[in-house]
């Protein structure tokens, strides 16, 4: 049990995502988690507007199944399977995030500077989230997958299209964090 | 009951990112200022079984719970739509420090701030549907 509370170690997570996309694949499905964003435009009425949207979401009513999972998930990984340790960041990772003004670095999944409500109420914040959410959608739907149809299922699958998206996931990490983000948290 | 079982890959997805720690933005910062093997050594391990599996269950013709053949759809042959598209991408997955699974996974651990995550980018894949016809592919 103590196991299963601290985080787990890469070798074990990473083949345990591969068992993931395996079973979906055995089902006769694919790992991809982006599909959804366009079945929900779809459900939401958007087939009115653009064609791209007009599809029988009904078939995709499993992958929905697997968002809600992985909300349900997500509860239960943090009420019952943690036992609150702190991320064990590289020091020096700390230190350049302290540097943009970030603290606690590590001590919660996600920076209470771009996630707290406190910090989204103020024009920079909130769009620093709509600006984020928005690339993350309209990227993935350019690209024709995300992480989990590209990274995983398209690079297990040896699909040259999926090497050359993760190129491109790359080269748009790189910028944000490199160039982008010292400038949007300028002190 | 048909759904049940994929409630629970779900569910099992959501455990494993989380105890992964997948979902941090912060793991996201690391792994693109290449400060920490964490990242690279969950993608990496993924691809690796990834590769082994499919490729098993294609030498002994493993078929899937329909009873046929194990294939999965191939993306069309491109270079602008993956390079643009992925770097825009990028670019969001780097600021949000979350990808579409994450988010879901990530509104469940009871960060409410993920729903304006969430519906701007519903917003974005919209504009592209919008905009589709007019983009290079």
């Amino acid at each position: 049990m103590e196991y299963i509370l601290q985080p787990w170690p890469w070798f074990v997570s990473g083949p345990l995502i591969t068992l993931v996309m395996l079973i979906l694949v055995f089902f006769g499905k694919t790992f991809g988690m982006s599909s959804n964003l366009r079945t929900l435009c779809s459900i939401g009425g958007a087939g009115k507007y653009v064609d791209f949207f007009r599809f029988d979401w009904q078939a995709q009513k499993w992958n929905l199944t697997v968002v809600l999972g992985a909300f349900i998930g997500g509860f239960i990984a943090v009420q019952f399977l943690s036992d609150g340790s702190i991320i064990a960041l590289n020091p020096e990772t700390v230190s350049d995030l302290n540097t943009l003004g970030f603290v606690n670095v590590g001590a919660t999944l996600l920076p209470a500077e771009i996630y707290d409500w406190d910090s989204i109420l103020t024009i920079k914040g909130f769009s620093i989230l709509v600006v984020a959410g928005f690339l993350v959608g309209f990227g993935t739907r350019y690209a024709g997958g995300c992480t989990s149809g590209h990274a995983i299922t398209g690079l297990s699958n040896l699909q040259l299209p999926s090497f050359i998206a993760v190129i491109g996931f790359f080269v748009g990490g790189l910028l944000m964090t490199h160039f982008l983000l010292p400038l949007i948290f300028r002190q | 009951m048909k759904f049940l079982k994929f409630l629970i890959v779900g569910i099992f997805f959501g455990i494993v990112l989380v105890k992964s720690e997948a979902v941090s933005w912060y793991r996201i910062f690391e792994m693109f200022k290449f400060q920490s093997f964490h990242m690279y050594g969950i993608i990496g391990s993924a691809v690796f079984f990834g590769i082994l599996f499919l490729w098993i269950f294609r030498k002994f013709k493993v078929k899937n719970s329909k009873g046929t053949a194990i294939n999965l759809q191939l993306k069309e042959k491109s270079f602008t739509r993956y390079i643009l598209g992925g770097t825009i991408f990028g670019l969001g997955w780097a600021l949000a420090g979350a990808c579409p699974g994450p988010m879901y996974i990530l509104l469940g651990t009871g960060i409410t701030s993920m729903l304006l995550v969430i519906a701007s980018a519903l917003l974005g894949t919209f504009i592209y549907g919008l905009l589709r016809k007019r983009l290079p592919h």
